[in-house]
């Protein structure tokens, strides 16, 4: 057997979280537990990024395949990826470092549990991405729960506690239907191993209601349109760090399960249930653009047009098509960076004015010019501006949605005209206009950690801009094997006529 | 000629009971040196045990008594159990003034009559089985006799013990009736045909166990005693008297009347449905953390049951390994509780651990791993309890029972987050003293270390349960 480098990626962080937890604590000892934190999320990001390197892009099976048995003659540990899933754990592990250096500025207490909470989360969430099996997926995807829940109560802002709360229940209700048909798969086809479920196909007449029980677990997570309230409390109360792993990452994970499970395993059921994401997708996609318009605080209104992005990523999903698939996991790879990069942004300026307000800035640009060029690359990125990693998957996402069904492309194409009209208020409000506050004159530029963090999100996006080769590369094989294996082109087919 | 060796571990008991009488009356002041003596007795009580030989499959007393793969599995669980709550209370029971020899004598009677419930095969044992750890409970409960509530608490659990003690003799006379036999096996190749009186005797048997594990609507004399009870007799009824009334509902449901099963099916998944959802929903405004916890067991003995009323093994083996973790998420529990002391006086409210984690990281740390534990959140052991119970539930296609029983997961997880919401968001208060005794550190170490690592090898203890046969 060979060295089982997914689940060296999966335990690290642990053993990381661990060696910072039994470390005595003493003031002194806050900055070592930070660079103890920083070192082993780099050294995961590395792995990965080995791991991308070697993984081998023009064979559909999954790799690195790893099993041991768990529970006896029921579950087994299973990891493996595929070019699916390689991205998104290489944007974990990209995105967690970052975190972790953001903690200087934002976190001022508790800062070792901070880091604990974190290198455990990214345990889960590396988890969540790489698990072969249904059960060992539901472990990690709900576990994740855990030091999110302590993230936001304990070091968010005012209404943390209630925000908190919400977030949990929210998605702890909307999981148990999916453990619910987790353990029906079981007694219908005897696995939960995913492989072997891809093989073996469910029945057709199961296929809807395991479908159901799926979506309202990843329509929590997503979240889609009418669930989506948890999420602009959760954000708002957030600190930064925890608003960009949950924008980032934990959103991605209900995008990658309806591309992994609902797709893969009840191709039926998804076909017959494409009108309804297509509706509850659009209006995400109007109806949040239009309440971000009119947000107030900055933090909600990149909230919200994370709901409008989401929109966007499963009404891709659910055209079925390649071009669609590819610019969903495109769409959410990019706003991972984005939406990151923005919430950074906002914890750049909200740590020097402890405000979230639009309306207390204005001016900044002629105060903190490198700010304003930072925040206007990711401004785009976020309105999908041709040349930044926004626009392919948007463009990608859209144009399977034309083959698919015009006035849905077409409403769908609205969205992106309010969703450059919110972001470049916001812009405008910001960096632009005259200096009135007289706080804000005080403020100063980014310091050198911030420029790090914010131009290390500014390479990639404008760079899978230009260049998304590498990407779609990866996830080419992969997504034309899920429509392929499915007959998903063929029932395509028979359903729209064509 | 009986073969005697097979019950050595309750004649041991037996012995130890009256020594230790004679020995406490006539040596004073020997509280303390008692209660260690019961201590080391369980665990020679436990050798015993596990040393007896596992192949044999054996009855005793004209086949009313049985030694079989389920009690000795059982019985292990709770001198286990017994022994934890030994260490773990030592020190509450000298400081509250408690520490009387008949205090742990006590203990030893009522787990007595649990082992003599849990070999039962007869109706008559069986019943002499509950009603020695009823009387020795019932005098437990009230043991700080200068509290009123602790008073209350016994006179409660008194009287209303005693009311169902009556209808499950009355159950047990009808069965006689309609059976002509008291004994378990007899009682099954007698009744093939299904008559009213039969069907009547099993209902108030039902009732009179479902009084024991607190199965709503059963269990108003749960939270009252709970409460009122001295917190080491609190904890003692939370774990012990469970495995006992569990083993006997096993038992009953699944030899004599396991034909029976569409008749006791819909009785034991109403119980477990009332008991999930109420439990879950009647925690949620305590102030007392005994009381919610009270609550907390009770929806936990509707899962417990949820197991039950699937009848297959299977289900059965599901309960099992429900009980086991639970006990082990409740010592932990309480071992916190024990924790909770400044100048000799125990708190015990949900407000006094307001900001615990500030002072003490790692007990709210061990707080929070039981409390997540107990929502049933996974990866930790809780999770996997209520998983193996929804597999087997499943797998008979019993969906409501199912989705119910996960919905009032997610209310429970309510109450559950609020307590780590006191604990970790909220402004601290006092300190509370850090020295503890090394039987309760010890305690609360390997149960929450159990909880966390369980996922780890999660199949060690399914596969010894999953040996246990039922016939």
């Amino acid at each position: 057997m060979n060295f089982p480098i997914l689940s060296s990626l999966i335990l690290l962080p642990t053993i990381g979280a661990l060696f910072i937890f039994f470390v005595r604590s003493s003031n002194s000892q806050y900055q070592s537990s930070k660079y103890v934190a920083l070192f082993i999320t780099l050294a995961n990001f590395f792995l990965s990024l080995y791991l991308w390197i070697v993984f081998d892009k023009s064979i559909v099976d999954f790799q690195f395949v790893e099993q041991r048995e768990w529970i006896s003659g029921f579950v087994n540990y299973k990891v493996g990826v595929d070019g699916i899933s390689i991205l998104f754990i290489l944007l974990t592990t990209f995105i967690t470092p970052i975190c972790v250096i953001t903690v200087n500025a934002t976190i001022k207490n508790r800062l070792k549990d901070f880091l604990i909470a974190i290198l455990i989360l990214e345990t889960f969430m590396i988890g969540v991405f790489c698990s072969l099996d249904l059960v060992v997926f539901y472990l990690f995807f709900e576990a994740g729960l855990i030091p999110m829940f302590l993230i936001i109560g304990i070091w968010g802002g005012e209404r943390r506690v209630y925000s908190a709360f919400k977030f949990f229940l929210y998605t702890l209700l909307g999981s148990v239907l999916m453990l619910v048909a987790i353990i029906s798969i079981y007694w219908i086809t005897g696995t939960t191993d995913v492989i072997k479920l891809y093989e073996l196909g469910i029945d057709a007449k199961y296929q809807n209601l395991l479908w159901l029980a799926f979506f309202s677990s990843f329509a929590v997570k997503t979240p889609m349109w009418p669930v989506h309230t948890w999420l602009p409390d959760a954000h708002v109360e957030a600190p930064t760090a925890g608003s960009v792993l949950l924008a980032a990452i934990l959103l991605k994970m209900a995008g990658y399960g309806f591309i992994r499970f609902s797709l893969g395993l009840f191709p039926d059921a998804s076909l017959y249930f494409v009108p309804l994401v297509y509706t509850l997708s659009l209006i995400a996609i109007i109806y949040t653009s239009l309440v971000a318009l009119m947000q107030e605080d900055m933090k909600k209104l990149i909230a919200y047009s994370s709901v409008a992005h989401m929109g966007f990523v499963t009404l891709g999903i659910f055209t079925m098509t390649q071009q669609g698939i590819e610019g969903s996991i495109f769409q959410m790879i990019s706003h991972g960076l984005v939406s990151a990069a923005l919430f950074l942004c906002v914890g750049v300026v909200y740590d020097r004015l402890h405000t979230r307000l639009i309306n207390r800035y204005g001016g900044l640009v002629s105060i903190m010019p490198k700010y304003a060029i930072v925040f206007m690359v990711f401004t785009l990125g976020a309105l999908g501006l041709p040349g930044t990693s926004g626009f392919i998957g948007e463009f990608l996402v859209l144009m399977g949605a034309f083959k698919k069904n015009i006035l849905v492309a077409t409403i769908a194409s609205l969205g992106v005209i309010l969703g450059a009209a919110y972001m470049l208020w916001l812009y405008k409000r910001i960096i632009f206009g005259k200096l009135i506050n007289e706080d804000v004159k005080k403020m100063v530029d980014l310091k050198r950690f911030e420029i790090v963090t914010l131009w290390l999100l500014v390479l990639p996006i404008i760079f899978f801009g230009f260049y998304p080769e590498p990407l779609i590369n990866s996830i080419e094989v992969s997504v034309a094997n899920m429509i392929d294996m499915n007959d998903l082109d063929k029932i395509n087919k028979l359903a729209f006529g064509e | 000629m009986e073969n005697l060796q097979l019950i050595i571990p309750e004649l041991f008991i037996s012995i130890m009971i009256m020594f230790l009488l004679i020995f406490g009356v006539f040596k004073k002041n020997s509280s303390q040196l008692v209660y260690n003596l019961t201590t080391v007795s369980l665990v020679a009580a436990l050798a015993l045990i596990i040393n007896l030989d596992t192949q044999i499959q054996s009855s005793l007393f004209k086949n009313s008594y049985n030694i079989d793969s389920l009690a000795r599995f059982m019985k292990i669980l709770l001198i286990l159990s017994g022994i934890f709550v030994m260490l773990s209370s030592s020190k509450y029971i000298q400081i509250s003034k408690i520490s009387k020899i008949e205090y742990p004598i006590l203990i030893l009677c009522s787990i007595l009559g649990m082992m003599v419930m849990i070999s039962s095969n007869d109706l008559i044992v069986f019943y002499m089985g509950l009603e020695l750890q009823s009387l020795a409970l019932y005098v437990l409960a009230s043991f700080n006799r200068d509290n009123l509530l602790s008073t209350e608490s016994g006179l409660k659990y008194f009287v209303l013990s005693a009311l169902s003690s009556g209808l499950l003799l009355y159950g047990c006379s009808l069965i006689y009736g309609f059976s002509e036999t008291t004994n378990f096996n007899q009682i099954m190749v007698n009744t093939k045909e299904i008559e009213y009186g039969l069907t009547f005797g099993i209902v108030f048997i039902l009732v009179g166990l479902a009084f024991k594990i607190s199965a709503v609507p059963f269990h108003m004399w749960a939270p009252d005693v709970y409460q009122g009870s001295p917190t080491s007799v609190t904890v003692f009824f939370a774990l012990l008297p469970k495995i006992a009334a569990l083993t006997v509902f096993i038992r009953f449901l699944y030899i004599p009347f396991y034909e029976l099963v569409d008749q006791w099916q819909m009785i034991i998944i109403f119980l477990s449905i009332a008991s999930m959802v109420f439990g879950a929903v009647a925690a949620i405004g305590q102030k007392n953390l005994k009381r919610l916890i009270a609550y907390s067991s009770i929806s936990h003995m509707g899962y417990a049951l949820a197991g039950l009323s699937t009848g297959t093994t299977q289900g059965v083996q599901s309960s099992i390994t429900y009980i086991t973790i639970y006990l082990v998420m409740n010592l932990a529990f309480f071992s916190c509780l024990f924790m909770l002391k400044r100048n000799d006086e125990y708190y015990e409210n949900i407000d006094d651990l307001s900001g615990l984690s500030k002072n003490h990281p790692l007990l709210s740390l061990s707080l929070l791993v039981v409390l997540f534990s107990l929502a049933g959140i996974p990866p930790l052991a809780g999770f996997f309890a209520k998983f193996y119970i929804f597999v087997s539930v499943i797998n008979e296609k019993m969906y409501f029972l199912a989705i119910v029983g996960l919905l009032a997961t997610v209310i429970a997880a309510f109450y559950y987050l609020r307590i780590i919401k006191i604990i970790y968001f909220d402004p601290e208060k006092e300190k509370f003293e850090s020295k503890h005794s090394l039987g309760l550190k010890f305690t609360l170490v390997a149960s929450t270390f159990f909880i966390l690592a369980y996922f780890i090898y999660p199949s060690g203890i399914v596969d010894i349960i999953s040996q246990i046969n039922i016939n």
